[in-house]
């Protein structure tokens, strides 16, 4: 029955939530979420943008919207795409990286018809807050152990990556046990969302490692440096 | 500013948006298959964009799919792009 419904499906692998898999109050809910996270984002954006960050924003969105139309096939029969959270927050800080990822995931609802229109407040909840803010948690406790160290941040990088993917399944996996369609064993839906998404964060964390060995390599100034940093000091 | 360095990463992302996607793989994604294993897919309704003229990365009338799927790809790199270097715009001038 599956396999019919797959080769029978228009759709490709490309999915973020659907409308109809929670309900209305949770969708609401998150909606009120996305909004305010947004809101706070945009006002704690102005103090990252500056002349290195604002092009570059612009270059990680349509870097993070390309990307993300590339599934890859982890195990048998499902596949998984970057998020591009950890590596947007990595590039252009958290705040800048949430604006970005909310521009994608609003303009993949609209105009692609990727990602319910009601659940559009989840997917900037998952995309633009849980993976961005999981990933930049993560990348900067790695980066704790040497700030100022550029060659450490592919690695921190990947390490957030890793985090932020099985992190936003967890939530979501919250989400639909506080307002699922239909009702199924809590356990099992944790189980099964956290094991794919975990084998999903390795390909986020690999594209992300090399994204940013790359970014490094060719132009370490790019990279974003939390704290007062000297602008553009290679380590 | 080194303009080789985005002249390059503008490249990539080309490349990416207009060919690499074209050959994603078409199986369910990770909360795509989670809910056909446990029976909540059927659950998933149509976006009320659904048919709109780029509705799941094609454009509409374009029957050759590599076309189309880069046509989509190369708008959807155009608006991303577009909004967040106008927002960024506003937000320094804030």
């Amino acid at each position: 029955m599956a396999c019919l419904l797959r080769t029978s499906r228009k759709k490709r692998g490309v999915m973020h939530v659907p409308d109809g898999f929670l309900s209305l109050p949770v969708s609401a809910a998150t909606g009120v979420v996305a909004v305010a996270a947004v809101g706070v984002a945009l006002r704690g954006a102005r103090r990252e943008l500056d002349e290195r960050t604002a092009p570059l924003a612009g270059l990680v969105a349509t870097f993070v919207f390309a990307a993300q139309m590339v599934n890859f096939p982890v195990g048998a029969g499902t596949s998984g795409h970057l998020i591009g959270g950890a590596l947007a927050a990595v590039l252009v800080g958290p705040w800048t990286a949430t604006l970005v990822l909310t521009v994608v995931t609003v303009v993949q609802a609209l105009l692609f018809a990727d990602g319910g229109l009601t659940a559009l407040g989840t997917n900037v909840l998952l995309l633009a807050v849980v993976a961005v803010w999981v990933g930049w948690a993560g990348a900067a406790l790695v980066r704790r152990f040497a700030p100022r160290a550029r060659r450490l941040v592919p690695l921190a990088g990947a390490v957030g990556a890793f985090l932020g993917v099985p992190a936003a399944a967890l939530v979501f996996t919250v989400l639909y046990a506080v307002g699922g369609a239909v009702p199924v064993p809590l356990a099992a839906l944790a189980g099964t969302m956290l094991g794919v998404h975990t084998l999903i964060g390795i390909g986020e964390a690999v594209i992300t490692f090399g994204v940013l060995a790359a970014v490094v390599a060719s132009r370490p100034d790019l990279v974003h440096v939390p704290d007062r940093d000297p602008a553009g000091v290679p380590a | 500013m080194n303009r080789r360095f985005w002249w390059v990463a503008l490249g990539v992302v080309v490349v990416v948006a207009v060919g690499i996607s074209a050959f994603a793989s078409a199986s369910p994604d990770g909360l795509e298959w989670t809910a056909e294993v446990l029976g909540f897919d059927t659950a998933a309704a149509d976006s009320a964009v659904a048919s709109g003229p780029l509705a799941d990365y094609g454009v509409a009338g374009v029957t050759n799919a590599l076309l189309s799927n880069g046509l989509a790809g190369l708008v959807g790199v155009l608006v991303v792009g577009a909004i967040v270097l106008g927002l960024t715009r506003v937000l320094r001038r804030a």
